[in-house]
């Protein structure tokens, strides 16, 4: 499994929180792991290099030895350098009076400047701006279709020039086309160039220089590796770039190409994609970045993403219901079904402050919860209501339901008394009491306490071939 | 010959940059150092910048101290033949070579993350299989994406494939039309385009893995080749790309796609490393004949030129 960034620092400062006193020699080691972890997560060597010294630096010249909380204070000067390396960010668009402000995006190929610019188009016009998107990719074949149709998507107009072959006339053209039809903003969508493709490259800038762009956005991959500083800096140099949008956010990589390419440009990232969905673009927070990185959860997006998903008025029901006890498997089932909207469970889990690392050991995938929802699914209302009337004979009727085995029921129906047992203790603290809790559960060993099943490895149900047999093996212990 | 001297001059020049950056800049951090450990960590950071990784970085630094220790080098010049040994025997000649269907269309599953490159790169091996005297169907397994299937259409024309469209949204209802058209048409080679998805999304594998089942279904023994689409330019999470993709739908090899700019596609070796999938082909342009069978002879020999 992938070593995520955070598990790393996260251990690196257990051990040294561990330690109580730390020396000069302790502070360097603890440094080698982070340069370590800041190199697989595709951090620029130069870039880890530099971090690491200045981070060592200042450690030792706010002596972290001599503090009695070295550990944390570690955590600070780290986090501290990192914000101060990808920040600060301005996500604010600045329209210019009179219109249209002129938006042109640039970047490698394949790195998602199409579904960039409809992301960028829906976010803009949310701002109440009416913006008109121009086909300048005439190099990849049925881009200009592709940008038609994420135009489409969004509402907003298109323009394009079939049977053109000259990107800067179709730029001009469109810049004038939104005058006319009275547009505010205008995003030029370009074809995907390779920064050493020196004709290419003088194409985009004379593009840019053909209709004078208030901003240029370069568009790059969060998955690039260390090339991401060479691309971006030719880049730069070449079109003088307002901000970076970073790409493919919501997959697993730890998107070290963010550091870097702040580092070697200092362009700030804007934005960040974050799904295929057009509404998935999301300003670009430097501090949540670095406390994602540190393990230190992102509580403040996984309240945004769940505000988003939520029904308040349920929430509440469903907490008073917590705090009395009440809490069932039809309510848990309910929860499942609306946490699966904010995203994979994992995903929300990293977000929680001090669940990064239970998050591994917790192994909560996919198939297990939708194989715990079977077993829910499987059972009348009544045994959700009050699972105390399970026994033998209906156990066998649900797992036989839902495809598992008695055991399996048995398993989640007991884990999961004790999970609403501690909802319920939970649900009576403050905010501050509850956290300390939930991260004392993390210690404890959460795994075993939420409702889960006993046996892990069942993750196929049986083939008919194996059902038959296993079905004779019984029969033959009966007689 | 001719077609091979083409071979060596279009990786050459694809090469160019990554020679220069990386062994043109190795050549002359070597001449006439002893290897001691300074010039390990800054061999260490050399083949780190080519994204070999962290792991791969340090076994290969290890297998070179280890060398060192034993006397089969002394100076640094040594190392970079050292190193063309090395990373050459990664590449055993056994795996990269396309598994034919004894009879029947061999079927040709291509799958990769967004913007990897897929639609291209099967327009790239259809020029190819067809350039080898192949009768080549395409399947138009993108129905995501705005006017993917447009795109390859586009290709199709261009090379002169056929190309079996879907009307609906269902992937999988393509590709079985697609399987059923390519055996009707007595094709040699049906390739498979699908939509790109991030590998952490499970619905989106989940998708994936009943395409191939439906191509399982309906062609014994197919798909025989599945090709992993990896962008050079990726990064360390090529590798998680790599394991999750190979984890789902069984990959058999990597179509190596954008190498003709300054990234170096150096992870390769760290997928080998880890997930053992031999690299299969090479894309070097935008074109539909900017395509080469991975040779880890000519890669490696390229990149010393």
């Amino acid at each position: 499994m992938f070593e995520s960034l955070t598990d790393k620092f996260t251990d690196v400062f257990r051990k040294m929180s561990g330690r109580g006193r730390i020396s000069e020699q302790n502070v360097k080691d603890a440094m080698r792991d982070v340069r370590q972890a800041l190199l697989e997560a595709d951090v620029h060597y130069k870039v880890v290099r530099q971090f690491c010294d200045d981070v060592v630096a200042k450690a030792l010249g706010t002596e972290v030895i001599k503090s009695l909380h070295p550990g944390q204070l570690m955590v600070k000067i780290v986090q501290d350098e990192l914000i101060n390396l990808m920040g600060p960010v301005d996500t604010r668009i600045y329209y210019v009076t009179p219109p249209p402000t002129v938006i042109m995006m640039a970047g490698l190929q394949g790195s998602g400047k199409t579904t960039t610019c409809g992301k960028l188009a829906h976010f803009i016009m949310r701002q109440g701006k009416h913006p008109l998107l121009v086909a300048c990719d005439l190099q990849r074949p049925a881009a200009v279709d592709q940008l038609t149709v994420v135009a489409d998507q969004v509402g907003v107009p298109c323009f394009r020039m079939d049977g053109e072959k000259n990107p800067v006339k179709v730029a001009r053209q469109g810049v004038q086309q939104a005058v006319s039809m009275g547009r505010d903003v205008v995003i030029i969508d370009t074809a995907g160039r390779l920064h050493v493709d020196e004709e290419m490259m003088k194409q985009a800038a004379d593009i840019a220089q053909a209709v004078h762009p208030h901003q240029i956005y370069l568009v790059c991959d969060s998955m690039t590796g260390q090339d991401a500083v060479n691309s971006a800096k030719e880049f730069n140099e070449r079109l003088e770039l307002d901000g970076v949008i970073l790409t493919k956010f919501d997959g697993d990589a730890r998107g070290g190409a963010a550091i870097s390419v702040k580092a070697v440009t200092g362009k700030p990232i804007k934005f960040i994609g974050v799904g295929e969905k057009l509404e998935n673009l999301e300003e670009f927070h430097p501090d949540r970045m670095a406390s994602r990185i540190l393990g230190m959860g992102d509580i403040v997006t996984l309240v945004e993403k769940a505000q988003g998903q939520f029904d308040a008025e349920q929430a509440a029901k469903m907490q008073e219901k917590m705090a009395k006890g009440q809490f069932t498997l039809t309510d848990f089932l309910a929860q499942m079904k609306q946490m699966r909207k904010l995203g994979p469970l994992k995903e929300i889990l990293k977000l929680m402050p001090g669940m990064g690392q239970q998050v591994e050991a917790m192994q909560m995938d996919g198939d297990e919860i939708t194989r715990m929802e079977a077993v829910i699914n499987s059972m009348t209302v009544a045994e959700r209501e009050d699972p105390t009337v399970i026994e033998a004979n209906r156990r066998r009727r649900i797992a036989k339901g839902s495809g598992t085995e008695p055991e399996d029921v048995s398993g989640l129906v007991k884990s999961f008394s004790m999970a609403a047992g501690m909802m319920k203790q939970m649900a009576g603290m403050g905010t501050k009491d509850r956290m300390r809790f939930a991260q004392q559960m993390g210690q404890a060993g959460m795994a075993g306490m939420t409702p889960r099943f006993k046996v892990k490895q069942r993750s196929h149900r049986l083939t008919k071939k194996e059902r038959d047999k296993k079905n004779k093996q019984k029969k033959k212990g009966r007689r | 010959m001719a077609l091979f001297r083409k071979t060596i001059e279009k990786i050459a020049s694809g090469l160019r940059k990554t020679r220069e950056k990386f062994f043109g800049g190795l050549a002359s951090l070597l001449r006439g150092r002893r290897l001691d450990e300074g010039l390990l960590d800054e061999l260490e950071e050399k083949l780190i910048e080519a994204d070999m990784g962290v792991a791969t970085a340090m076994k290969i630094r290890d297998d070179l101290k280890a060398a060192f220790a034993e006397k089969r080098i002394t100076q640094g010049d040594e190392v970079i033949d050292f190193l063309k040994q090395e990373l050459k025997s990664y590449w055993p000649a056994a795996d990269r070579s396309i598994h034919f269907a004894p009879t029947g269309p061999t079927v040709v599953l291509v799958a990769g993350i967004n913007g990897s490159g897929k639609t291209t790169s099967i327009a790239k091996l259809a020029w190819r299989f067809k350039h080898d005297g192949k009768k080549v169907v395409l399947a138009a397994g993108d129905t995501f994406r705005a006017a993917a299937v447009e795109q390859l259409t586009i290709w199709a024309e261009r090379i002169g494939v056929d190309i079996i469209k879907g009307s609906g949204k269902d992937p999988a209802a393509v590709v079985y039309d697609a399987c059923e058209a390519a055996t009707a048409r007595k094709a040699d080679v049906l390739l498979i385009d699908t939509a790109g998805r991030l590998h952490t999304q499970d619905h989106l594998m989940r998708e994936l893995i009943k395409v191939r089942n439906v191509v399982a279904k309906k062609i014994p023994q197919a798909p025989h080749e599945v090709l992993l689409v990896l962008d050079a330019t990726t990064g360390q999470n090529a590798i998680s790309q790599a394991k999750a993709f190979t984890a789902a739908i069984d990959v058999t090899g990597i179509m190596l796609a954008k190498l003709d700019g300054t990234a170096k596609g150096g992870i390769v070796v760290a997928i080998r490393n880890e997930v053992n999938l031999p690299v299969k082909f090479i894309g070097l342009g935008e074109g539909y004949e900017d395509i080469e069978p991975f040779n880890p002879e000519e890669f490696v020999e390229a990149l010393f030129l």
